[in-house]
């Protein structure tokens, strides 16, 4: 899966313009890799040290590796819709050198063995794997599981994920235990009795098409009860997934106002989509939370540049055809999201809405890296690990499905036209990925 | 995955003008007792996911008068409930030799997806919530019998909307040939989105208010299941807006009566109403069997 693969060593990447966020660098610089570390950053040129190997990024954007905090990787169980070696070649495809995976699998990831099963060698990762455990049993929603250990074996978060914690006593739980072992605690955030049968955002496209609706209420309430718990708990750490409404946005300003440890995440796919983008009945725009109205998308727009957003994360979810080739209301919820990320940020962010480039790649590594507390992440600062994104943001190109290297392609984005390329992924001071 | 073919019925919403007009005009040269045998060796399969009587004998009798084979097939007693796919169905009928396909179904879109994977016609008898094509036109065939024209039509449709596939086909009908509409019932049945389907419709949860001035009253059937949680009970269902002898008075002297099927006598509407003389809700049925003769034969270009 990898195209080229250097050996450990040294890796002196030359000619690039550095945007690093996190150190406040945003200059042309030339960085040594290390030994799996930065060794040194420095103007162009002014690097002394000898080097195996160069990487000459002239023309380039050279960035901290992008961290992805929401990917469905489906192993264990479900290796027919992705596995940690496909699903990770996407993710290096698409400039991530870091994912952290949802324990929603079968079995769910619910023990410390299966948070280290996650991390063997023997999966085949060829970016870094963080494990996100489940909060409950089973994500049953009854019993906390023992975060403590599954923070020793690796977990960098817990959650429920698709299976949203509605019980306030148990959100009361996992956020105060979550709270004494510096833990965040992840919420899918939608009242399951609100939406039952529902399939996509309720409003007048549902009720044209004739499907039932999802309401924002059914998002923003329970991110409104979270943040409440969070400001109650003293050091308890929120995280909403897949942000996708307006009003949700309101109760995490609410929180961070408040100085609550409350941090949240929007998806390529509702900064870009609509709810009418379904069109008859396409289940590639199906997912879940749903595609939303163009206010909920302009507030999300507004909410990702005033810095309110904390991470942009694709909630990569594959399906096998036959799971997506079916009725719109039996279809299954999500899409694949990890090698169009960039591409779609540079597009309709940077390009459309004029983003600055400095806030898309904070998105994808100083503020992905702060909410899970990723030590040695998201920056290029000397010391951090040698995890490096190179990308050419003029690049044109057009996104093949058939040729993604996921298991599966089930995207709405198949022969879009993008601006903003990845050029070589790197992890570990070693190159995983290359592109044209 | 490919456009529908050509002669396919999924909805009246992405049905141009000129087709909804020579459907109809069709339709009235169309009559089940002088058969015609547009389409003789035609075999037409009845897919019904979902029960029926009126749309599944109409089109099967349709289909016969005009010399095609049918054959039936229902979710129970087949294949689809070893879990055969709604693809792989569509194949198989194709393979057994049908040209045309009539499919009902509960979730909306099923014939679209249907549509995309097969080369032979799709015909929407009704899909989820979505849309009932068929059942539109027939109620247009059926308005123009006894009003001139559908422009400036006044017409009120009282009941359960939300979940009506019948209501959002005549919406897109109607009112893009002129008609006014009315959409009266209480909220949880009308919802406020429910004015943006199509131009020209208005809601209100005062049936005085939908009656007034009206040519046309529509009924809808209320599933006394879907009523469970909802903040509405039968009784004021029944109170509020029950079509009575007396509410059809506040419409115009000549409006006239309708209702998809099946009714349920003492709940949406009266016996009186049912049977009295500005009922049409016999002749819908009826009518049914000529609009859906035309339906199949343009669908296997025999319109002539």
């Amino acid at each position: 899966m990898t195209d080229h693969k250097s050996k450990p060593g040294s890796l002196l990447i030359r000619g690039g313009y550095l945007i690093d966020p996190a150190a406040k660098i945003n200059a042309p610089m030339d960085v040594l890799l290390r030994d799996g570390r930065v060794a040194e950053i420095a103007l162009r040129n002014k690097i002394r040290g000898s080097s195996d190997e160069k990487f000459d990024a002239r023309g380039l954007i050279v960035a901290p590796g992008f961290i992805d905090l929401h990917v469905h990787l489906r192993e264990p169980g479900q290796d027919y819709k992705e596995t940690i070696a496909t699903g990770t070649a996407a993710a290096a495809a698409g400039g991530f050198t870091s994912v952290c995976t949802m324990p929603n699998t079968a079995p769910v990831v619910d023990t410390d063995e299966w948070v280290a099963w996650l991390k063997l060698p023997e999966r085949g990762a060829v970016v870094n794997v963080f494990p996100i455990a489940a909060a409950t049993v089973g994500s049953r929603g009854a019993a906390l599981t023992d975060f403590a250990a599954l923070q020793r074996a690796g977990a960098v978060a817990v959650t429920d994920d698709g299976k949203p914690i509605l019980d306030n006593e148990i959100m009361r739980a996992a956020l105060r235990l979550g709270a004494e072992l510096n833990l965040a605690v992840v919420q899918h955030a939608e009242d399951t009795r609100l939406t039952e049968n529902a399939s996509m955002n309720e409003g007048p496209t549902s009720f044209r098409l004739g499907l039932r609706g999802m309401s924002a209420a059914a998002e923003a309430d329970v991110v409104d009860r979270d943040v409440t718990l969070a400001q109650q708990i003293r050091e308890s750490r929120l995280h909403v997934a897949h942000l996708s409404t307006s009003d949700a946005l309101k109760a995490v300003r609410r929180g961070k106002r408040a100085k609550a440890r409350v941090t949240c995440e929007v998806t390529p796919h509702h900064f870009t989509l609509l709810d009418q983008d379904v069109g008859e009945y396409d289940t590639n725009f199906k997912m879940n939370p749903p595609l939303r109205s163009a206010a909920d998308r302009a507030a999300i727009l507004v909410a990702l540049a005033d810095g309110t957003v904390d991470a942009i994360a694709t909630d990569h979810a594959p399906h096998a055809t036959h799971e997506k080739e079916v009725e719109f209301e039996r279809a299954a919820f999500g899409i694949t999201g990890l090698e169009t990320a960039l591409a779609l940020a540079i597009t309709k962010l940077h390009r459309e809405n004029k983003i600055p480039l400095t806030r898309i790649v904070e998105l994808f590594t100083a503020g992905p890296a702060r909410v899970f507390d990723l030590r040695g992440r998201g920056s290029l600062a000397r010391g951090s690990y040698a995890d490096v994104t190179i990308f050419d943001p003029k690049k044109r190109w057009t996104f093949e499905a058939a040729k993604s290297r996921s298991l599966s392609h089930n995207t709405p984005f198949d022969g879009w036209q993008f601006a903003g390329k990845v050029v070589a992924t790197i992890v570990g001071g070693k190159i995983v990925y290359r592109g044209d | 995955m490919n456009q529908p073919a050509r002669g396919s019925l999924l909805g009246i919403e992405h049905l141009e003008d000129k087709e909804i007009l020579s459907l109809l005009k069709l339709a009235r040269r169309m009559n089940p007792l002088k058969a015609r045998p547009l389409l003789r060796n035609k075999c037409i399969a009845l897919l019904f996911y979902e029960a029926s009587t009126r749309t599944r004998s109409s089109f099967e009798i349709a289909a016969k008068s005009l010399g095609a084979i049918t054959t039936l097939v229902q979710s129970s007693g087949s294949s689809i409930e070893k879990g055969e796919s709604l693809i792989d169905t569509g194949y198989t009928l194709r393979a057994v030799g049908a040209d045309a396909i009539v499919i009902r179904h509960p979730a909306a879109g099923a014939p679209h997806l249907m549509a995309k994977h097969l080369d032979i016609p799709v015909i929407n008898a009704g899909d989820g919530m979505h849309e009932h094509p068929s059942q539109a036109l027939l109620d247009a065939f059926t308005i123009l019998k006894h009003k001139k024209s559908l422009k400036g039509l006044q017409v009120a449709i009282i009941g359960d909307i939300y979940h009506s596939r019948v209501t959002r086909s005549n919406c897109h009908l109607l009112t893009r040939f002129g008609a006014k509409i009315t959409l009266c019932g209480p909220p949880e049945f009308v919802p406020d989105v429910a004015a943006t389907l199509a131009p020209g419709l208005r809601v209100t949860r005062r049936i005085e208010d939908a009656l007034r001035g009206a040519d046309v009253i529509m009924l809808l059937r209320l599933q006394k299941e879907r009523l469970a949680g909802q903040k509405i009970s039968l009784q004021d269902y029944i109170a509020r807006y029950q079509m009575t002898a007396a509410r059809v008075k506040l419409a115009k002297r000549d409006a006239i009566v309708m209702h998809p099927g099946p009714i349920i006598r003492g709940l949406e509407l009266t016996a009186e109403v049912a049977d009295g003389p500005q009922s049409k809700i016999i002749d819908e049925v009826h009518n049914g069997v000529p609009t859906r003769m035309a339906i199949l034969a343009r669908a296997l270009g025999k319109a002539k």
